[in-house]
């Protein structure tokens, strides 16, 4: 009897160890794909799988700081990721991204020009546009009588406890330098101090800084306005018709999230494969109508339904975004940014 | 004592899973380097003195007043309730635990976000307040809400320890009690309350630990505004990374848990009693 017992726990200890040690040992090439949370259509995936007869293993991120962690340190290997500018700046600088093949990316044709060649990554050796967008702020008209033309307004008494924060770094020190007139790529350490004391001054006006929750708390009406990525603004007003979008007068962050193939990988032809097949105009357009958020493909743009095409929000012709700038990797300058987030993030 | 070579398994998947990573967390907070191997990481204490700031010694100080509050309103709220329960008829007993249990069943996150719904603006408790004419209350992304989410989420930790040792307590020591001429009172502080205690430390610590090191409460239902200690490490390894910092903050951390454990212990007169769960 005891020797069964011991046989038993000799063999399961074994299978467990097995298992551990080989992983799942399927036939199919899988590929890893990092990507931001809700930021594409599901069934997608699943006609790449039937498609190229892989298998996708997909995974999402909240921030780009949080991605760059885990691809950095995390010990994971993905194949394809999705970061914005200023960090496919950082992961360039690092030489933690591959060089695409454009030979094997033809769909690269699809893609507006004014999304090629910017400065986070000249020749698009390493990036493949994907989405677009820009920061203003979403309100609620039956809430909101002054007009919202300004970051000023998230500073404003008479809105006390409804007003959402976005719970990114770089975002929220965005707004505080553009209302104070300064660049949002400063180098400056009294200027983030400055809009440090901002943002502490906000605090108690604010109701919560949040994430990807603030598309159920506007459309639930639980606040009267938040600082938003455009796409999400699109999102939000179609399914609450009351919602509105502005891009402040004071300048807006002009934002691009595009697809790279990062170093640690192990299927770069794949991941191409999977670039490329993302690219196509349909597969563009299924994505853009199922997010919300501006394509970079204009092909796809005829496949979509006008009222999205012209939509001000997802579409802005440059008049209406009117001031921009575009966020750039702080480099040695990181730490100061990330000290001051700190701060105020502790302050009470 | 010679060990059974059956405890191999555990004493191999303690050393995998305990002793590793917390050698690891050790060697991390006392070192500074980037990443690059073993051979680049420089010893110092420069990730501990770092901590001294005010800013974080404030971040701590919250996260224990925090913690130390909701424990001693789980002990409030739990101790009578175990000894409700305790009791009831044996049948009675297993239904009320099993209903008090049920709800951990699922998972945590979810029961979190719950309360969300139910403390917001325009929530299931705010929606019943204007239909009976209140102004409805701000209930939500604050300290109050923190500490619901904490009592809520750890009270079964107090209470089943609590209610498993007093489940235990031989009737007839009661009896005796009353036989020599102690009232309830006294037979609650003489005897029950003091035969008890072991379930209390249990239950104490089984709450203060989470409490103190949650980062998930206080991110829903504080709304990113109130920043614990748990917060703070979760920051340093997933935005800003750096690891040596963050690993420096969870040895701070665990040096108070111990030192809690530690003063729990003095009271627990009892060594061998256990509080069940352990």
């Amino acid at each position: 009897m005891k020797n069964i017992v011991k046989r038993i726990l000799v063999l399961s200890l074994i299978l467990v160890i097995g298992i551990l040690a080989t992983g799942c040992g399927e036939e199919k090439a899988t590929i890893n794909i990092y990507n931001w949370g809700d930021y594409i259509d599901p069934s997608v995936l699943k006609d790449f799988e039937k498609e190229f007869n892989v298998k996708v293993n997909y995974n999402t991120f909240a921030t780009n700081e949080d991605m760059y962690i885990s691809i950095k340190k995390g010990g994971t290997s993905y194949d394809v990721a999705f970061p914005s500018d200023y960090m496919i700046e950082r992961m360039i600088d690092e030489d933690m991204l591959e060089k695409i093949s454009k030979d094997n990316i033809p769909n690269l044709s699809n893609i507006d020009e004014r999304f090629l060649n910017l400065e986070f990554d000249p020749e698009n050796d390493y990036s493949v546009p994907y989405m677009w967008g820009t920061v203003g702020i979403v309100y609620n008209k039956k809430m909101v009588d002054d007009p919202v033309d300004s970051w000023n307004i998230l500073w404003n008494e008479k809105y006390k406890g409804q007003i959402l924060m976005l719970d990114s770094q770089r975002d929220s020190l965005a707004v505080a330098l553009k209302k104070l007139g300064y660049s949002m790529n400063t180098r400056s350490l009294e200027e983030l101090e400055e809009a440090k004391e901002e943002l502490i001054k906000q605090k108690p006006l604010v109701y919560a800084y949040v994430g990807d929750e603030v598309k159920d708390l506007l459309v639930g009406e639980e606040a009267a306005m938040a600082v938003v990525w455009s796409g999400d603004a699109v999102a939000m007003i179609r399914e609450n018709e009351d919602l509105a979008y502005a891009i402040p007068k004071e300048g807006t962050n002009l934002w691009f999230d595009n697809m790279v193939i990062p170093k640690n990988g192990n299927n770069k032809k794949l991941a191409e494969e999977f670039i490329n097949f993302m690219q196509r105009p349909e597969i563009a357009a299924r994505n853009t109508d199922y997010i919300g958020y501006s394509t970079a493909n204009y092909k796809a743009l005829d496949l979509l339904p006008e009222d999205i095409v012209n939509s001000e929000v997802a579409y802005p012709t440059d008049e209406e975004i009117g001031e921009r700038e575009i966020f750039k990797d702080p480099k040695d300058f990181l730490k100061v940014y990330d000290d001051i987030w700190l701060e105020f993030k502790a302050q009470r | 004592m010679k060990m059974k070579w059956t405890s191999y398994p555990y004493i191999l998947w303690m050393i995998i899973f305990i002793v590793v990573p917390l050698t690891l967390i050790l060697l991390f907070s006392l070192t500074v380097g980037e990443e690059g191997g073993i051979g680049n990481l420089q010893f110092t204490l420069d990730n501990f003195k770092r901590f001294l700031d005010p800013k974080y010694i404030d971040v701590l100080w919250i996260s224990i007043s925090l913690a130390l509050k909701s424990t001693a309103i789980t002990l409030l709220l739990g101790y009578p309730m175990a000894m409700i329960i305790a009791g009831e008829k044996p049948s009675k007993r297993n239904l009320m635990i099993l209903l008090f249990v049920i709800p951990m069943w699922m998972n945590f996150l979810l029961r979190t976000y719950a309360w969300l719904t139910l403390l917001g603006k325009n929530g299931f408790i705010n929606y019943i307040l204007t239909k009976l004419g209140f102004a409805p209350l701000n209930l939500i992304y604050n300290d109050r809400a923190v500490l619901l989410g904490m009592v809520y989420n750890f009270l079964p930790f107090m209470v089943l320890p609590i209610y498993s040792v007093l489940v235990k307590i031989d009737n007839s020591l009661i009896e005796a009690a009353e036989d020599l001429g102690a009232n309830k009172l006294k037979v609650f502080s003489r005897v029950v309350f003091p035969l008890s205690i072991p379930g209390i430390i249990t239950g104490i610590t089984m709450v203060f630990m989470p409490a103190v090191s949650t980062f998930v409460i206080s991110r829903l239902l504080g709304g990113g505004q109130y920043m614990l200690i748990g917060n703070l490490v979760e920051q340093q390894f997933l935005w800003v990374g750096d690891w040596h910092f963050g690993s420096a903050i969870s040895i701070i951390m665990m040096i108070f848990i111990l030192i809690t454990m530690a003063i729990t212990a003095k009271f627990d007169t009892e060594k061998e009693g256990g509080g069940g769960l352990w």
